[in-house]
């Protein structure tokens, strides 16, 4: 028997606010434990949220390139649950008028487009990190009243590979707006998904399994195929599945059960009565709507149509904003987009992968690497040289044509030294000048190679190349 | 609404109280004649109603995103029955 | 006459004209506290009173002490809310009025008895001890706020301050037959106010007479960036108010204050409150006021929206004391769900639990929309019945409290008694107004009667104006209790 999955994706996204959601203390990874804490964070008796203004803009930008609408009135929930990472025992959330309704993500799978729909996105604090230890447990509540950003999908996702586009896809929109790092093994985006089993054509959908810990794109398509797989196996022999969480487990590659008395939660959400509503108008949405930058997508498009670049060419140039800034910067000075696009896609790329680090923080500037493509045109540098300068701009952020002069690499180009570097080339390798002279054309190719290593790829090739017919064919 | 020793158990394992039999009794019955007498608010139709849950002039009440200090850790650790190594120390936590 | 017995602002009349040492005035309240304070019992804790170098704080105050509900944090001083289970706590920061407080020159010096976490109407509910009222001990002395509406009454303390959330500063000062107000919410910030029902809750002054609350409410008042339901509106010059004439205010008496029925309420309006009012009309017509009936429709459904909407928001706010971070916890146990259900039966006293119980139950599942969602309803009724009255009329008058003080346990078995013994206070909560409670009789058992003044949103003038100018044509508050 076949079976359609069916998966919806909850989100939360640690938004990249300085301060927490509600306080001043520092919204940051790694610091000794409650060492970023206050009385408002700690939730001792007394204190009150103030919501940072930065924390509701960057909900806002993200909730509208989402295509959601944004509500003209939203407000603030409390959750109430006991549990130790939660210093108020209740978390400060949104429930049913939350911040943005209905919108969508546009995802491209084997060249198809799709578009997942999004249920609604809402603002809420994060709880704190509990360390199991033998017999106890430690709370640390540095991570207590971080802003977050819930993005729910609706269950229109039905493939993990499906699942794995809309999460790149997302990560892509919300590191473009600058509301959020992306990074799942930092937490700072976190996914959980909800996954069934349904007969193709059913417009009911199965009972779900709903699976937690996964902490990168890959664990989270990993989980996805194992579990479509187990709730297949358990369909097909007669059983049925159960309502549940279930954690992934990197090492064994499976879920697993939860263990968990079958406790119905219940939330008793009611308006955070120490927070006033929050109420937009068409105006002011629209001020954000105005100040959210080009996304990827249409970006991408932009840059196949404006600069004549292919899809492929245009997906890597806008694959990170700044990666596309920096191409459209070094346009700007110059307008060969495709020789500026082949060196960022090629040498640069390499450069900055194989350096595990990213374009914003190499020490390049537009104009070096325009004038070194220029130099490289113009006959002063050859590829393979720019391509070992490039390296050294990288390291010493300085331009090109001052470590040409301090390396002396320009291109021999003047023929005496010429005409010494080809004697020697001949005189090394009189079997290849005679397959020449006896009409075999690619040995010219050869020693053309050979002048080149010799002169440690300072020998302009054009002009060897030249030089050596000349000479072979007087000879 | 008539509310049961059971009803208090429920609603007393909700706001984790340790309630003992006799409370639970006298909880019941107390808040059942306290249901009733607020069940008067039936008599009202509030179909055409918005809730009042915020006093109607306050709205979009914001704070700058800057950062204050944090506490010290001895003003963090300093009230806390238990702590280790600068964390609060809880009883195992059993899912 | 005895320092004691004097007011603030002569206090600072004579110090100003060296008539007095401010070590006379500590001396005299001191020794004060020493006669009544056994028998009154309104502090929890009580501070040695601060040296002469203290004194001199630049805001005017001259260091002159003032007592403080035990529900508002003191930077590194205990503050139990009259629980067991916050006891060990000392918060690490003060409450923004404490802040106020300390800049404007005052001492703090004692921490005032209350019912717990201001769940009641008598004092009764501290897990400590009661408070008596000084007018009669066998009496309460109303509450949540009792303790300084006591320590205030008879002379252990200058002014106070208090918190009220359906009456609870209110009450205890009609009860006391001293001046207490509760401000507009959103007039007094509460930051550092350890929350009950943070909806309704506002803190607000305890005086013995008049000018001495404007002073106060002066000092405590404004915005603050800390708290989101904090009104950003500049505080007047009450002083201003005072002093005026009443010519031509109008006034409303809400007919269903003075009619409720004893089916429908338990407790109808005692015949010397009723009384007493009634002299007050006549007296505020005399001086020019015109008074005329008003009706406020839904008053009979604000105990419900109240005991929905309070013990909910409650029943939440309360769930941070768990034994995790500060306060009482209890150990020898095993796992979690233990330690939080051990720590809370042994550190809630019993009416703390039973409005736990109340607001969890109508927040639970299958229960929101029929009591928290009516209610919030409900309550937006209530608030319109008095915006339509204040198209009309400048203030309403009505009593703070259907009786004068009841006897030490004549309610506390009773708890739906007790909560109706709140029924004039709540509904002004309910719709954030400001109103305060002046003295304005006696009961023939030699009990304080209380007149509540209410006001449109952020109008405290007019309270202190019409409350001012019957004061002052009236000695009830020049009234002592014999102790």
């Amino acid at each position: 028997m076949e079976y359609e999955a069916v998966i919806g994706l909850e989100v939360h996204a640690q938004l990249k606010t300085r301060s927490k959601a509600f306080c001043g203390c520092m919204a940051e990874f790694g610091a000794p434990a409650n060492s970023l804490t206050c009385p408002v964070c700690l939730g001792f008796p007394g204190s009150l949220p103030v919501l940072n203004e930065k924390a509701l803009e960057y909900g806002l930008r993200a909730a509208l390139a989402l295509h959601c609408s944004v509500q003209s009135f939203s407000k603030f929930d409390r959750k109430n649950y006991f549990y130790p990472d939660l210093p108020k025992n209740y978390q400060i959330s949104q429930y049913d008028l939350p911040l943005a309704l209905g919108g969508f993500l546009e995802i491209e799978v084997s060249g198809a487009k799709k578009r997942i729909g999004i249920i609604r996105a809402h603002l809420e604090e994060d709880a704190g990190k509990l360390i199991h230890e033998e017999g106890h447990s430690l709370v640390d509540y540095n991570r207590a009243g971080v802003p977050l950003l819930e993005i729910v999908s609706a269950p229109e996702i039905y493939s993990p590979e499906q699942a794995y586009e809309y999460l790149a896809s997302l990560k892509a929109i919300l590191k473009y707006l600058e509301v959020c790092d992306c990074d799942m093994e930092k937490g700072s985006l976190r996914c959980d998904a909800n996954v069934s089993l349904r007969k193709p054509g059913a417009k009911e959908l199965g009972i779900k399994a709903e699976l937690k810990n996964m902490n990168s794109f890959k664990a989270v398509r990993d989980a996805l195929n194992y579990e479509l797989k187990r709730q297949k196996e358990v369909l097909e022999s007669g059983g049925s599945i159960r309502q549940e969480t279930r954690l992934w487990d990197e090492v064994s590659g499976k879920t697993q059960a939860m263990r968990s008395k079958e406790e119905a939660m219940d939330y008793r959400y009611f308006p955070e009565p120490d927070l006033p509503p929050f109420v937009l108008s068409d105006e002011e949405i629209e001020t954000i709507r105005e100040g959210l930058p080009e996304l990827p997508q249409a970006l991408k498009q932009r840059f196949i149509s404006q600069y004549e670049l292919n899809s492929y060419d245009a997906g890597i140039l806008t694959s990170e904003k700044a990666l596309a800034e920096f191409f459209e910067a070094c346009v700007g000075l110059y307008p060969r987009a495709k020789a500026i696009c082949n060196w960022i896609s090629g040498p640069l790329s390499y450069e900055f992968n194989s350096r595990n680090t990213r374009i914003e923080s190499l020490k390049l500037k537009p104009e070096m690497l325009v004038r070194l493509i220029k130099l490289v045109e113009q006959g002063v540098l050859s590829n393979l040289a720019a391509k070992a300068l490039l390296s050294e701009m990288l390291n010493s952020g300085r331009p090109a044509d001052e470590l040409i002069k301090e390396k002396d690499l320009t291109q021999v180009s003047d023929t005496k030294a010429l005409d010494e570097l080809l004697d020697k080339v001949i005189a090394d390798n009189p079997g290849s000048v005679m397959d020449y002279n006896s009409g075999k054309a690619n040995a010219l190719m050869f020693l053309v190679g050979q002048a080149m290593r010799l002169s440690k790829g300072k020998a302009n090739p054009k002009l060897v190349q030249e030089a050596l017919r000349r000479r072979l064919n007087n000879a | 609404m008539a509310i049961s020793k059971n009803d208090a158990l429920r609603v007393a394992h909700l706001a984790r109280i340790d309630l003992t039999e006799d409370e639970l009794r006298l909880f019941a019955r107390q808040l059942e004649s306290i249901i009733e007498f607020i069940d008067k608010l039936k008599e009202l139709d509030v179909s055409s109603v918005s809730p009042a849950a915020h006093t109607p002039v306050l709205k979009n009440v914001l704070r700058p995103d800057t950062i204050k200090d944090s506490l010290s850790k001895e003003a963090v650790l300093g009230n806390a029955p238990k702590s280790l190594k600068g964390h609060f120390l809880v009883p195992k936590v059993i899912e | 006459m005895k320092l004691w017995e004097f007011t603030g602002h002569e206090l600072l009349e004579k110090l100003a004209h060296q008539e007095i040492t401010q070590e006379e005035i500590l001396g005299a309240l001191d020794k004060r506290r020493e006669e009544v304070e056994p028998k009154v019992k309104a502090f929890l804790r009580f501070e040695k009173t601060p040296g002469p170098e203290n004194l001199s704080g630049p805001g005017g105050f001259q260091g002159l002490p003032i007592a403080v509900k035990d529900n508002i944090c003191i930077k590194n001083r205990p503050v139990t809310c009259a629980s067991r289970i916050l006891e060990g706590f000392h918060p690490p920061y003060d409450a923004t009025v404490i802040q106020k407080l300390k800049a404007a020159g005052f001492s703090i010096y004692g921490q005032t008895n209350m019912d717990e976490f201001a769940f009641g109407s008598s004092c009764e509910n501290s897990s400590y001890f009661p408070t008596r009222n000084p007018w009669n001990l066998e009496c309460v002395p109303g509450g949540s706020s009792g303790g300084s509406a006591a320590a205030v009454a008879c002379g252990e303390a200058i002014w106070a301050l208090g918190s009220d959330t359906g009456g609870s500063i209110r009450q205890p000062a009609s009860f006391c037959g001293v001046v207490g107000l509760k401000p507009t919410y959103g007039r007094v910030s509460r930051y550092g106010l350890i929350a009950f029902a943070s909806s309704l809750d506002q803190i607000g002054p305890f005086a013995r007479d008049i000018e001495d609350c404007s002073l106060l409410l002066k000092v405590i008042a404004g915005y603050d960036p800390k708290d989101s339901t904090s009104a950003n509106l500049s505080v007047p010059d009450f002083l201003l108010s005072l002093g005026k004439d009443i010519k031509g205010i109008k006034i409303g008496v809400p007919k269903e204050y003075f009619s409720l029925s004893a089916d429908r309420a338990l407790e109808g309006i005692a015949q010397e409150v009723k009384q007493a009012l009634e002299e007050a009309i006549e007296q505020l017509k005399k001086l020019g006021a015109k008074v005329q009936e008003v009706s406020l429709p839904h008053t009979e459904y604000a105990v419900s929206v109240y005991y929905i909407l309070a013990t909910a928001e409650a029943s939440s706010n309360l769930a941070r004391f768990d034994g995790v971070q500060y306060g009482l916890r209890t150990e020898a146990v095993d796992n979690l769900t233990e330690m939080y259900k051990r720590t809370r039966q042994a550190g809630f006293g019993s009416e703390a639990k039973r409005r736990i119980m109340l607001g969890t139950y109508c927040l639970s599942h299958g229960y929101y929309e029929a009591y928290y969602l009516r209610a919030l309803k409900v309550r937006a009724l209530i608030a319109n019945d008095f915006a339509d009255v204040f198209k009309d009329f400048d203030c309403l008058i009505t009593p703070t409290s259907p009786t004068p003080a009841f006897k030490l346990g004549e309610k506390i078995q009773n708890p739906l008694a007790m909560y109706l013994s709140d029924i004039y206070t709540i509904s002004i909560n309910l719709a954030g107004l400001p109103a305060i409670s002046i003295p304005c009789g006696f009961s023939s058992g030699g009990l304080p009667i209380g007149m509540q003044i209410i006001a449109g949103s952020f109008d405290e003038e007019m309270l202190f104006r019409v409350a001012h100018c019957y004061e002052d044509s009236t000695s009830w508050h020049k009234m002592r209790p014999k102790i």
